[in-house]
């Protein structure tokens, strides 16, 4: 468990270290996700790489147990609302029915998009 | 005896461990009554978890940055909870493979659809130009879009109410409206929760299938790089 969680942060830190470094527009937790996936990967080809969080579904167990969470970890900055109680009280109904709209159009687009493409490639989801 | 509790609300609500705890225990409780409406749309845990814990801030005459001083512990796990997302992508790394094309196709038009869509209407809805600003990268995760806002000169704590505003809508509209359509598959479905409404569509995703979650948490990650670069574009298009 506590391998597991050091090793989330140790690619987080990585990823950000060369986010920082080469100035690249992107967030270091998602260069930390593709180099675990890298890890994870690679453990496939290379026994060596096989110990300690990457055996036995250590790091797996770990990831599994916080994304269970991940609705928790947004409550912080969704408190974050009281300091814009002003703007919410005098725009407020506007930009609601607005990120709605919004959220509701992009969802279809995304969706339908995404089918039409797989159809097109006559792609079935394998269940 | 009233002056000593008061001393002591004084030096509790000054310490992170109260504001930690009722974090924690709201969340708890909000979650346990989303499981109990087997996790109906409306019953989102962070949606009530922020307004029972804004309320009591304002009832107690707490500052944010008083109650951040806890709740920021909890905060701070969204970097490794982004990491943990290449286990279930791993885990279901031939089905994500297989679906390449499709995903990029819709990753392209869905990011302009989120951008396009939320300048155009707060635009005609008269807003102020910094608001419209500050509303553009709105279905990005909620650290990469305040980046943005900053690079816009735009005001990003507002950017961040309006990530967490977007997220929480499109987990309670998804599901209702991807049933209205008739796509069942949940790749799909998936990829346009995570596109839309970021990790709080991806948690969300998690809850109805774990496929979904798997492409909701691929869009999240995607949209941000491809966002990242949209947003300043869109904008000089875009805004007057």
């Amino acid at each position: 468990m506590l391998a597991s969680l050091s090793l989330l942060l140790l690619c987080q830190l990585i990823g950000e270290a060369v986010v920082r470094s080469l100035g690249l527009p992107l967030p270091g937790p998602v260069l930390g996700l593709l180099l675990l996936l890298i890890l994870l990967l690679g453990r496939d080809r290379y026994a060596l790489l096989a110990r300690g969080p990457l055996r036995n579904d250590g790091v797996e167990t770990a990831s599994k147990g916080l994304l269970a969470h991940l609705s928790l970890l947004f409550v912080p900055a969704g408190v974050g609302v009281v300091q814009k109680l002003d703007l919410l009280a005098s725009h407020g109904v506007a930009i609601i029915l607005i990120l709605s709209a919004s959220v509701v159009v992009t969802l279809l687009v995304t969706v339908l998009t995404f089918r039409l493409v797989s159809r097109l490639l006559r792609q079935q989801d394998v269940q | 005896m009233k002056d000593n509790s008061f001393s002591l609300w004084v030096y509790l609500s000054q310490s992170p461990l109260l504001w930690l705890t009722v974090t924690l225990l709201v969340y708890a409780t909000t979650d346990a009554v989303s499981l109990a409406t087997r996790r109906h749309p409306f019953a989102n845990p962070v949606l009530h978890a922020m307004w029972i814990i804004g309320a009591f801030l304002l009832v107690t005459g707490t500052s944010y940055t008083t109650y951040f001083a806890g709740a920021q512990f909890v905060h701070f796990l969204l970097g490794p909870a982004t990491v943990a997302l290449a286990v279930p992508l791993y885990e279901n790394r031939k089905r994500v493979v297989s679906s390449i094309v499709p995903m990029l196709v819709a990753l392209v038009a869905g990011s302009v659809t989120a951008v396009v869509s939320v300048v155009l209407l707060a635009e005609l809805a008269g807003l102020p130009r910094d608001v419209v600003l500050s509303l553009a990268p709105k279905s990005v995760t909620a650290g990469v879009a305040m980046g943005i806002a900053e690079s816009l000169h735009a005001d990003p704590s507002l950017t961040a109410v309006a990530v967490i505003l977007t997220g929480i809508m499109g987990a309670i509209i998804v599901t209702p409206l991807m049933n209205r359509t008739g796509v069942t598959d949940f790749r799909a479905r998936g990829f346009a929760a995570g596109l839309a409404a970021h990790g709080i569509g991806t948690a969300r995703a998690f809850q109805v299938d774990e496929i979904a979650g798997v492409f909701s948490g691929i869009a999240m990650s995607l949209n941000a790089l491809v966002t990242s670069f949209l947003v300043p574009l869109m904008v000089t298009l875009l805004v007057r």
